[in-house]
């Protein structure tokens, strides 16, 4: 229902008791002489004016549905609309539901590559993003509020002055660029300024394998990883799990290959997986084999295996670890059906052996292809950066426009960007928030939220989608096509038509129409022909690719043929990319010690690169391993913390080469010695209410010679103490088994063992009789060996049930909202331990602890076997929450869901209760969507199938690692996961009776490498 | 077993024989009755009043903020308010068991106690009745607890301890109130008569409800006592075991113990006649009642509190070896947890309190001590405060999945909360000193005005 404000005010009321002035007179008054009749008139009259005049507060404000409703639109029902979200330029196909033109709700577009229907935490937060109210929301100048006219009229003279010298002096910065429209924009406003430079930066970039690819095959490639046809893996240092453009097909992919199955013995059997790395990540806890060790050493182990292999020029190199013999058998026995993956964080000369290495193994073109750069303008990003800086210094610049890019912020400190930028004339910064760099800027224009904006965008394998907008900009924002049109001297283009005009241009084909809406409707273009691109302005600057530049970047990627790139021994003397650490085969340094510690940068699971500091979503969603929320820390291992007397939440001032910041300390397991790990993104100083001043800013320390890896830090006590809050901070066992694993041999020789060791007692061991399930029994499935802790289906759940957030200190009280918890339990010896990943939620028992205690039946059982939660009823005794033995009951000890913030209210999900203070609240299994689905299957005489509902979490869920159904339904695909071997209830003995079961993990250790901590199954 | 009783409430010294019943009546009269407030009665009210402003005040802010001020989190969702209403409510069970059972077994020296035991259960319930309620997230609702006829066509949930808590509390504060009332009612009469201002006599008048003392009355009134008794007595019992019920029926290690219910009952009458001495001593001395408080009395008491001592002992030793013998992993690592954990230090305080320094009241000479009958029933009071703080917050701050383990921090409200609870009682008490006779007259005349027969009550 709308309030329609602007229809004339007579109409105001329809409230028939109102006298309308323009009615006749009703009859009722009888005989009235002329005189009374005017008089009446005029007292009519001034009552339609009083009702105008008066303040609105006063008046009845009387709604009215759609007299021509919008097409679709029915009050209660949600669309569903394809879009992409550009991830650090790559994009991400989704499906946003949207509920009477707003968007609530992001999921994965199943079509898409990058998605399969899945989504990260980042997808899933970005909804909160969108109704920020700490957003820009208009153009500043200096920070006093301003118009966009204001910008253009005052830009504008420039422009033209700047167009009288062909540009020089005129500069660009922004982050990756994958969208062809955008680079279209790009290539003509470089033709309009000839002498003008396109630079391009982003934090957190992989100049490192472009500078390997380019070592190897003489130009920019980019890899795709096909770990479904993978058997073994070997990973140096890279979380290809959690960081990527392509993680989520990863996850998917390597998750598919997690699972076995003795009583189909189908497959092609379970993978497995080697982690070599720096410091603890989600993709090594997955590891069957994780081997933790300083970087340089990965360096070192990558020239063993080449030359091990037989790498022309990689210099003779042996390891003398028990595990690499094993490890290079494996390897070489799975030859084309391996795959060696490096990290972005190692040096190029690693990218390059390795795909030497996987050339040798003859998996290229089976477990990797190459391609094209998916990226427009692909270019060494911290050397961009340097040259941008430097050209600022030396005063070259007088103009310097700035998008999606927070360089004041996040630039390496080396470069002293903020100090240079003081030297250019003319700043102006295009962004979705006020930040630092806004604020070191003349002007600031604010960009549109993805969900606002038209556009396109492509994934990591280069397939194109179109970005839709949902939602009206809330705002007064412009998209990025608008912005840049200012330069092209059309500040007026909308940006529909920009993109639009782009894509007509592209087709070839006759019905541009029906192209235009399919690829909207789907979210991805279709492999359809096009025109060539226009050419891109090459200059012979030393770090941009020499190689031919792409050659249809707008198809779907191309995978050429592996004989177009052999691997070729750089030759003696050419210099590696400026963003590596120097050297060729070797990184001489010094062993790291206590004196010498190695301090490694990594994104923030969380915050990234500090574009979502202001994210309360992400800044409460616990980190994967050190389950921070907050704040980042200081991490060290448990050794280190020995030596140095450190423990967490000391305040330490760390100081790499003669920079110093202060932060506190967190001891995490698996940390190798003498190596600390900070995550960039914390902070900030120029941020909203939720972003500001959390955690220490590690970019103080970053330099663009070594942005993943400084040597020679030095850890310095301060003797404080500060607070850090964790969600949980118990992740040892305790000799219990709530988390069951063993390794697939035993499984496959004894699989019965789990069942037998899980004493659920007989089903008729109760007082009461069981439930009767009609229809429907909804149960759940978890499999602990899928699930790889990536967090999403927490931020799903929180999305989609209106969970709040309670901020740090509530947070450290143990109070923290979230329906669903990932549980990490760590099992062996600090140093070196296994981690496993437990989601925890209520598990709807069928015998439920909390329902029998509850004094005012808040809490019953539904005839469908969920336990339900009815918010109205419940007084808080928080009895219920005494006796869950699983304690994923949640209970709103304050107000803590935003009842006063505007545009917090248009995010809310309609289908569900917001909860007050005082109630409790847990895991529904989404019955909202269950409700939904059963409404529409009645309507159309059917039950519901299999499939038809995925909660939240499982929709979210990159490893199809959470299934939801119908136990009533034999062929439902939870009943047969259920009746698996290695299924079992958590705490099954104390006869809750869960109907949410977990797979127990299984790993699948090399039978070769003896005596390590593998995951030997954990006796009773 | 009568005549030792006659003889131990009263040994007039050879030199000043009994001055008769009206001695009574002057000496305990005159502490109401009289327009002149003592000073000391005025100051410690002025402080402890302030006390119970403090409470209102953290009830209020309470109540405008939500349950956040407190420490209590997930898991341990039960902290301060629960321990407090649990401790109070044991304290309460002394007085009745004075009131009632003493009564039934005939044991006259519970004459000259009974009164203030009652007024202190009363009190003492009052103040546990509010932790119930403040507790709840929405405590505008907490009449959905009780089954009334109500638009949403809902009763209670029966099997839920909170509901027979609801009943049990409900029934124990009424049944004491109207004994206590009852039994004030021809003392009532009494200040009705001796009154000298016509507001007094008002007042006081109503409040006797037209006492005559007719021997019809007192035949009513005996019978009425008798049953009242006869009700009350097995709330002794019931109220307890009821509370112990909110604890034994949750599956949660540390609580799911069957030896709950007389544990706690146990437990109820060892903290209320350490309440009852703590309040007696020095009543006694200021008051100058040693004649009516004699040492017989104190020394039973003693005697009563070092035997359901020795039960509480006994239920500590049994949880800890069930535990083990139970094999239950979990069952094992919560007595492990309680002795050695984080909280552990509460626990071995715990034991010094309630477990050793009560011990001393095995020796005839500690209990002829004033002093050390004093330390220990203040060590008891301390002692069962922790023993259900243990029992709460330990058992929940660890239980099965450690994932979900956390500790529990008092705030200051918490502590505003029970330090104010604790000012209400003694305001209540103090009002009750001013206004109304800490021993009951009638009955000390039933027993010093014939000496020689045994009084059989």
């Amino acid at each position: 229902m709308e309030h329609r404000r602007d229809l004339p005010i007579q109409w105001r009321s329809l409230d028939p008791k109102t006298p309308d002035p323009r009615a006749p007179m009703p009859s009722q008054l009888g005989d009235v002489n002329r005189r009374e009749f005017l008089s009446l008139m005029a007292a009519s009259l001034a009552l339609a004016g009083v009702e105008g005049c008066t303040p609105a507060a006063t008046l009845p404000e009387k709604i009215v549905p759609y007299v021509q409703a919008p097409e679709d639109v029915l009050p209660g029902r949600p669309l569903h609309f394809a879009t992409a979200m550009p991830f650090a330029g790559y994009g991400v196909g989704l499906i946003v539901k949207s509920h009477e033109g707003r968007p609530i709700k992001v999921e994965g577009n199943p079509r898409h590559s990058a998605s399969l229907g899945a989504t990260d935490v980042f997808a899933q937060a970005s909804i909160l993003d969108l109704y920020d109210p700490d957003r820009a929301k208009s153009v500043t100048n200096r920070g006093a509020i301003s118009t966009f006219g204001a910008f253009v009229s005052a830009l504008s003279p420039r422009l033209e002055e700047l167009q009288s010298r062909d540009g020089a002096g005129l500069r660009f910065l922004s982050g990756r660029i994958t969208s062809p429209s955008e680079g279209a924009l790009i290539d003509a406003i470089l033709r309009r300024f000839p002498k003008a430079d396109w630079h391009q930066y982003e934090p957190v970039n992989d100049d490192n394998a472009r500078a390997g690819s380019r070592m190897a095959f003489g130009r920019y490639v980019d890899s795709v990883y096909h770990l479904d046809r993978a058997d073994v893996i070997v990973s140096l240092d890279s979380d290809f799990l959690y960081w990527g453009p392509a993680h989520l097909r990863h996850t998917r992919d390597f998750a598919a290959r997690r699972v076995f199955n003795p009583a189909d013995g189908s497959g092609r059997g379970m993978n497995r997986l080697y982690v070599l790395e720096s410091t603890p990540t989600v993709t090594g806890f997955k590891a069957d084999h994780r081997i933790s060790m300083s970087p340089s050493k990965i360096g070192e182990l990558t020239t063993a295996i080449a030359s091990r292999l037989g790498v022309a020029g990689a210099p003779g190199q042996e390891l003398n670890e028990q595990w690499f013999e094993p490890m290079m058998r494996d390897l070489k026995s799975h030859g084309s059906s391996s795959i060696v993956i490096a990290g972005e964080t190692q040096p190029p000369f690693v990218h390059a052996l390795v795909h030497a290495i996987n050339e040798k193994l003859g998996n290229t073109g089976h477990t990797v292809e190459y391609m094209e750069p998916v990226e427009m303008r692909p270019v060494e990003q911290f050397a961009s950066l340097r040259e941008l800086a430097q050209a600022m210094q030396s005063g070259q610049v007088d103009t310097l426009i700035m998008l999606d890019v927070n360089p004041s912020y996040s630039a390496p400190a080396d470069l002293e960007f903020s100090k240079n930028l003081e030297n250019v004339k003319l700043r102006v910064s295009h962004s979705l928030y006020y930040d630092e760099t806004a604020a070191a800027c003349h002007w600031h224009v604010p960009k549109h939220h993805y969900l606002e904006t038209w556009g396109d965008v492509r994934a990591y394998d280069g397939s194109v989608s179109i970005v839709q907008p949902l939602i009206v900009p809330l705002y007064e924002t412009k998209s990025s096509h608008e912005f840049l049109s200012i330069f092209l001297g059309n500040p007026t283009r909308s940006n529909y038509d920009l993109v639009r005009e782009f894509w007509v241009g592209q087709y070839k084909g006759e019905e541009f129409e029906s192209f235009w809406e399919q690829s909207l409707q789907e979210g991805v273009v279709q492999n359809i022909a096009l025109s060539d691109p226009l050419p891109a302005s090459l200059e012979a600057s030393p770090y941009r690719a020499r190689a031919s530049r792409p050659a249809s970047p707008l198809t779907r990627g191309r995978i050429t043929s592996t004989t177009a790139w052999t691997y070729s021994p750089p030759r003696e003397g050419e210099t590696a990319s400026a963003a590596s650490g120097g050297g060729q085969f070797r990184t001489p340094q010094a062993p790291p010690g206590p004196g010498n510690l190695d301090v490694l940068f990594r994104p923030d699971a969380s915050v990234y690169d500090g574009s979502f500091a202001n994210n309360a979503w992400l800044q409460e969603l616990q980190h994967p391993l050190t389950h921070l929320t907050w704040d980042n820390a200081v991490l060290i291992g448990p050794k280190t913390a020995h030596d140095l007397h450190a423990n967490s939440e000391d305040m330490v001032d760390l100081v790499v080469n003669g920079r110093q910041i202060t932060g506190a300390v967190w001891v995490i397991p698996g940390q190798p010695e003498n190596v600390v790990t900070v995550h960039l993104g914390w902070g900030r100083k120029v941020s909203g209410r939720n972003g500001m001043e959390r955690g220490f800013n590690a970019y103080a320390l970053r330099t663009s010679d070594n942005p993943w890896h400084a040597t020679g830090g030095r850890i310095r006590k301060r003797g404080e103490k500060y607070k850090l809050a964790t969600t949980r901070d118990h992740h040892v066992t305790e000799g219990r088994h709530m988390v069951r694993h063993m390794t697939v041999d035993d499984y496959a020789k004894d699989a019965g063992l789990i069942q037998r060791e899980t004493h659920q007692p007989k089903p008729d061991q109760t007082m009461y009789p069981a439930y009767e399930n009609i229809d429907y029994a909804w149960g759940m499935s978890v499999d602990l060996s899928r699930c790889v802790g990536c967090n999403a289906c927490i931020v799903a759940c929180q999305a989609e049930n209106n969970v709040p957030t309670v901020g740090k200190n509530e947070v450290a009280r143990g109070r923290e909202m979230h329906w669903m918890r990932i549980d990490t339990y760590f099992e062996g010896p600090a140093a070196e331990p296994d981690a496993y990943f437990q989601p925890m939620f209520c598990q709807h028992c069928e015998t439920a602890p909390c329902e029998y205690v509850c004094p005012v039946e808040a809490t019953t059982h539904s005839a469908e076997g969920i336990n339900e939660m009815t918010y109205n009823r419940c007084i808080g005794t928080r009895y219920c929450s005494n006796n869950c033995p699983y304690k994923v009951r949640r209970f709103n000890f304050f107000q803590y869901a935003a009842w006063d913030i505007p545009s917090l209210k248009l995010l809310y999900n309609p289908d569900v209760t917001v909860r007050s203070r005082g109630v409790m609240e847990k895991c529904t299994y989404c019955i909202q969507r269950i409700n939904r689905t059963r409404i529409d299957a009645l309507k159309a005489d059917r039950k519901i199938q299999d499939g038809e509902v995925l909660t939240a979490c499982q929709q979210a869920c990159p490893a199809n690692a959470l299934v939801f159904g119908n136990l009533l339904d034999e062929n439902s695909r939870v009943r047969k996961l259920k009746s698996e071997p290695r299924n079992y209830g958590v705490l099954a003995e104390y006869n809750t009776r869960p109907r949410t079961t977990y797979l127990a993990a299984l790993k699948n250790p090399n039978p070769e490498i003896a005596g390590f901590e593998t995951a030997q199954h954990n006796n009773g | 077993m009568g005549d030792q009783n006659t003889v131990a409430v009263y040994t007039p010294p050879a030199e000043r024989p009994y001055p008769g019943p009206h001695w009574i009546t002057e000496k305990i009269g005159s502490l109401v009755l009289t327009p002149h407030t003592p000073i000391e009665w005025i100051v410690v009210f002025g402080a402890v009043f302030t006390g119970t402003l403090v409470l209102l005040f953290a009830i209020v802010w309470l109540l405008y903020s939500g349950i956040g001020i407190w420490g209590v989190n997930i898991p341990v969702a039960w902290g301060f308010a629960i321990v407090n209403f649990v401790w109070w409510i044991g304290i309460g069970h002394a007085g009745t068991l004075i009131s009632a059972i003493l009564l039934l077994l005939h044991q006259a020296w519970r004459q000259s106690i009974n009164r203030f035991a009652e007024a202190m259960t009363l009190f003492a319930v009052t103040c546990a009745g509010l932790f119930p309620l403040i507790h709840l997230g929405r405590p505008w609702f907490f009449y959905w607890i009780a089954p009334y006829p109500n638009t949403m066509g809902l009763w209670p949930q029966w099997r839920s301890p909170l509901v027979w808590d609801m009943f049990a509390v409900g029934t124990y504060f009424t049944i004491s109130l109207v004994f206590w009332y009852i039994g004030l009612i021809p003392d009532l009469a009494t200040f009705r008569d001796r009154a000298k201002h016509r507001l007094t006599q008002v007042v006081y008048g109503m409040m006797a409800m037209g006492w005559r003392g007719s021997a019809y009355h007192w035949q009513q009134y005996e019978e009425a006592y008798l049953l009242l008794a006869g009700l009350a007595t097995p709330l002794v019992v019931s109220v307890h075991t009821v509370v112990s019920f909110d604890f034994t029926i949750a599956i949660i290690p540390g609580w799911h113990s069957t030896i709950f219910p007389p544990y706690f009952v146990a437990g109820a009458i060892y903290s209320g006649f350490a309440m009852v001495l703590t309040l007696a001593i020095p009543l006694r001395k200021i008051y100058r009642l040693q004649e009516f408080i004699t040492m017989r009395h104190l020394d039973n008491m003693a005697k009563l509190m070092l035997a359901t001592g020795i039960i509480v002992t006994y239920s500590y030793i049994d949880e800890a070896f069930i535990a083990f013998y139970s094999g239950n992993p979990y069952e094992r690592y919560e007595i492990v947890n309680r002795l050695f954990g984080l909280y552990g230090w509460m626990y071995w305080l715990l034991v010094a309190t309630n477990l050793v320094i009560p011990q001393l009241m095995w020796s005839s000479r500690a209990r002829k001590s004033v002093a050390a009958i004093f330390l220990v029933a203040l060590s008891v009071d301390l002692g069962m405060w922790l023993e259900r703080f243990v029992i709460v917050v330990v058992s929940l701050h660890r239980d099965f999945l450690p994932s979900a383990w956390n500790m529990y921090y008092a705030t200051i409200w918490d502590w505003a909360t029970l330090l104010g609870s604790i000012a209400l009682f003694v305001t209540l008490f103090l009002l009750f000193f001013r206004f109304l006779p800490p021993i009951s007259i009638f009955e000390m005349k039933k027993i010093l005005h014939k000496p020689e027969v045994s009084a059989r009550a």
